[in-house]
């Protein structure tokens, strides 16, 4: 499949909007302002990117602890995304989520979630919800390695599966649950291969190269919006980072293995591979970096001088 | 079945013409839960309801309370009106992280934007012996987290009014029924009716003390006020009906009047129910008691096997008129 021009200017543009946002909550995290903890998404863009460049605005999200990334491809502007990293009153959720609770169904973002693997089931519902009022929408749910050995993730797509549920289900496998690695956690390395069990397709990526991953997504997304059903599709990737914010991911990695995976930046990949193929040229890459920036600017600014919330309204929203 | 011109049925039916009617008012409603299609529910509690609504909207699944349940919280959000049928509600503790970690929050982390229409649905408690892990009694364990509405109703009346209430609210509710009441039958109007949540039912008016009672336990103490009005002992038998949100003025107002209360549950004791109703009477009217609480509640161990044992360790009417009437002595 040949991906235009416009598709891969419009993938470069999400990855690298999503790493300079990272890189900058590295920066504002580290300095002391901005509270709680975070789980950077470094490393995994062409993921996100290459998924949610086939959704439409009312397709719904679910996600991660890691979920920056995934609100920021769906569509949650970056000003809300940081000022709720910031626990202003402007963030998605008025400052009442932080990192791994930010909602913005509006976008169709469902929520990122510290509990890991809590999406998969959710997702088949909101899928069953797009089935029962032949919407049109599909659903997404992103999970790490780590979910795939939790019993929601048996639940889940066994339930997608016997229902046939319109839900597109990315596992971001970057090789380690905090610490653990896959390896360490199961014999069952092949997660893909898990779908066979539920009779669905299961998928296999390269999750540093965005254009296969916008490929494999856009063909299992237009399945299920074709009453096709459920696909499992494995991104192998890799945070370059640690676990969250604080962890230097250097002691349960070696040096080698981490630069291996950094010489395969997706960022790097996508404009060198599209340069080289004539697709488009360093100019036009250049003037994407141009406008991250000044867009990570805004975002920063609106963060910073955006009020806290009103202690009053701590308890509104219970009932 | 009509008696005295009152329509009589049983707590299981009132809860079936609940959902058939809320199913055909909104047709946004899904149910979902394990034997609720075909079989009708393994308490008879959806019995009917497949032959009108069909698979579409009753779907029965496999063994899997944590992806039924999640399932259900997921199409709440997206824009469904969801039930989730544990039938068990011992079983839903294989869900809750989904009710308590999800369903209880979502509406507050996303600033409002998001409702959770949402009915978890299990029965509680002690029958026929079915030995500890299908007889838990566990409202409080709900009612301890913000943004769950909790309710256990006693009465045919009270499944009805209660559940068309729960079908209506675009927060979760967690509906609590005893699988020991099932089959009890009561007045239920045919006339349309709602039941509004945080509105306790004085079920016997009386003047010495007041006994709060939840689910089963509100006809143990009704039987047990019975037997001590004829001592000269005037009971006001209460049940607040939700245990969240709870009647707090209602309880006060009953212990204003009678000055003592005392708390009858199927429930252990710690750290549960009867100590919130004990923190309305010291918070809220403690000027007006005559006497310290007392709580007739299960006795601190699982509920055993043997009709000898499990008798031992639940409240009965036996017990509660005998520690009640030391309690009035004492």
């Amino acid at each position: 499949m040949k991906i235009d021009k416009q598709t891969v200017l419009e993938l470069y543009r999400t990855m690298t909007r999503l790493r300079e946002f990272e890189m900058k909550i590295q920066e504002l995290y580290r300095s002391g302002v901005l509270p709680g903890f975070v789980h950077l998404y470094v490393g995994e863009e062409a993921v996100a990117a290459g998924v949610c460049a086939n959704l439409s605005k009312t397709d719904m999200v679910w996600s991660t602890h890691r979920g920056h990334g995934h609100a920021l491809a769906k569509g949650v502007p970056g000003r809300q995304v940081m000022a709720e990293l910031w626990g202003k009153a402007t963030g998605c959720s008025a400052g009442r989520g932080g990192s791994m609770h930010m909602y913005a169904p509006g976008c169709g973002f469902m929520g990122t979630n510290g509990i890991v693997g809590s999406g998969i089931t959710m997702s088949a519902g909101g899928a069953l919800s797009a089935q029962l009022r032949k919407s049109g929408q599909v659903t997404v749910c992103f999970f790490g390695d780590g979910a795939s050995n939790s019993g929601s993730f048996y639940e889940g797509l066994n339930l997608a599966s016997v229902w046939n549920l319109p839900v597109v289900y990315v596992c971001e496998n970057n090789l380690y649950a905090t610490e653990m690695s896959l390896e360490r956690a199961t014999k069952s390395l092949d997660i893909a291969a898990r779908a066979a069990i539920f009779k669905m397709p299961g998928v296999t990526v390269d999750g540093s190269d965005a254009r296969r991953v916008y490929e494999a997504a856009g063909e299992a997304i237009s399945r299920a919006r074709k009453d096709g059903g459920p696909t499992l599709i494995e991104c192998k990737t890799y945070r370059f980072h640690g676990h969250h914010e604080g962890d230097p991911g250097t002691h349960y990695r070696s040096k080698e293995e981490i630069e291996s995976w950094k010489k395969r930046d997706p960022i790097k990949a996508l404009r060198e591979s599209s340069m080289a193929e004539k697709v488009a040229g360093a100019d036009e890459f250049d003037a994407i970096d141009r406008e991250t920036q000044a867009w990570l600017e805004d975002a920063v600014e609106f963060g910073r001088v955006s009020p806290e919330p009103d202690p009053e309204t701590a308890l509104d929203f219970v009932w | 079945m009509v008696t005295n011109g009152k329509r009589e049925i049983t707590y299981g039916d009132a809860g079936v013409e609940a959902l058939g009617e809320e199913m055909r008012r909104d047709p946004s409603i899904v149910y979902i839960g394990q034997g609720i299609g075909p079989r009708g529910g393994n308490f008879r509690q959806t019995k009917g309801l497949w032959a009108e609504f069909g698979d579409h909207r009753l779907r029965d699944t496999a063994i899997t309370e944590l992806g039924e349940t999640g399932m259900a919280i997921g199409a709440a959000m997206a824009g469904n009106r969801a039930i989730v049928d544990n039938v068990f509600l011992d079983f839903s503790l294989e869900a809750m992280t989904q009710i308590v970690q999800q369903a209880a929050n979502a509406h507050f982390l996303s600033n409002g934007e998001l409702k959770v229409p949402l009915m978890v649905r299990g029965s509680m408690g002690s029958v026929r012996n079915a030995g500890v892990q299908h007889s838990h009694t566990f409202y409080a364990w709900f009612a301890h987290i913000p943004g769950l509405k909790v309710v256990v109703p006693a009465t045919p009346y009270d499944v009805k009014g209660l559940m068309k209430t729960a079908l209506r609210d675009d927060c979760p509710v967690i509906f609590i029924e005893h699988k020991a009441l099932y089959n009890i039958k009561g007045n239920v109007p045919a006339e349309e009716y709602l039941i509004p949540f945080g509105k306790a039912n004085i079920c016997r008016a009386g003047t010495t003390a007041t006994l709060v009672a939840v689910g089963r336990m509100v006809h143990v103490a009704l039987d047990a006020a019975r037997i001590l009005d004829q001592e000269g002992i005037s009971l006001e038998v209460l049940d607040p009906r939700t245990i969240a949100p709870l009647d707090r003025e209602g309880i006060a107002a009953s212990i204003r009047k009678t000055t003592r209360v005392a708390v009858v549950e199927e429930a252990h004791a710690s750290c549960g129910f009867s100590g919130e109703v004990f923190s309305v009477a010291c918070e809220d009217c403690f000027d007006s008691l005559d006497a310290p609480p007392k709580r007739i509640c299960a006795r601190p161990a699982p509920n055993a096997f043997s009709p000898k044992l499990e008798n031992r360790i639940l409240p009965d009417v036996e017990r509660v008129v005998t520690e009640i009437r030391d309690w009035m002595n004492s």
